[in-house]
């Protein structure tokens, strides 16, 4: 009969993995000896982001007074900053685009979420492969 | 930074290249079923582009 693998869930193994895996993308998967899977992640995510930016997207900033505003921008949010250092790189070197109407910038602005977003997922494959739920 | 303009289906078509990238590396265990699994979800993702925008097209009227 085959042994369930080992599960450690302790924060020493699986922390440091998950936050170098939200700063640099795929990181994780490098620093858990995945090189492969994490230069995909990094140029999945980095191409989506940069894409994103090509276009002109809007990053999203927390506002709004009725509740469907602040779920999109807090939303947004969280997840333009999920791109980990792809998003502050672009803040502190002064990227501010308005959110204009246009069906290009639009996209850019899904652009820059979706590649946090995909960062996340990354995070969530690191945090497994750290813990042993998967190889 | 250089400007880009894409059209719809070119901005839907590298979006989900990406995703398929992403979901097919993390959710399979060997590299085959990675790839096949990329490839599936990039097919039904180019297969819902079309689907919709005939649906739009057609309803559009």
């Amino acid at each position: 009969m085959d042994q369930a693998p080992a599960i450690n869930t302790s924060p020493g193994k699986w922390l440091p993995a998950v936050l170098v895996a939200w700063l640099i993308p795929g990181g994780g998967h490098f620093l858990l000896k995945r090189p492969g899977r994490g230069g995909l992640i990094a140029a999945s995510v980095a191409a989506m982001f940069l894409l994103g930016l090509m276009m002109r997207g809007a990053l999203f900033t927390p506002q709004g007074n009725d509740l469907l505003t602040m779920v999109i921008y807090y939303g947004g949010f969280v997840g333009d900053l999920m791109s980990g250092l792809l998003y502050f790189l672009t803040v502190w070197l002064g990227y501010a685009q308005p959110d204009v109407a246009g069906h290009v910038h639009d996209y850019g602005t899904k652009f820059l979420v979706g590649a946090g977003l995909l960062n996340v997922l990354a995070m969530v494959d690191a945090f497994e492969i750290a813990t042993g739920k998967k190889d | 930074m250089p400007k880009m303009n894409l059209s719809h289906f070119e901005a839907a078509v590298l979006f989900a290249l990406f995703t398929s990238v992403v979901l097919g590396i993390i959710t399979k265990k060997t590299d085959r079923e990675r790839v096949r699994y990329a490839a599936y979800c990039f097919g039904c993702f180019i297969a819902a582009i079309f689907g919709l925008s005939w649906l739009m097209y057609l309803g559009h009227g």
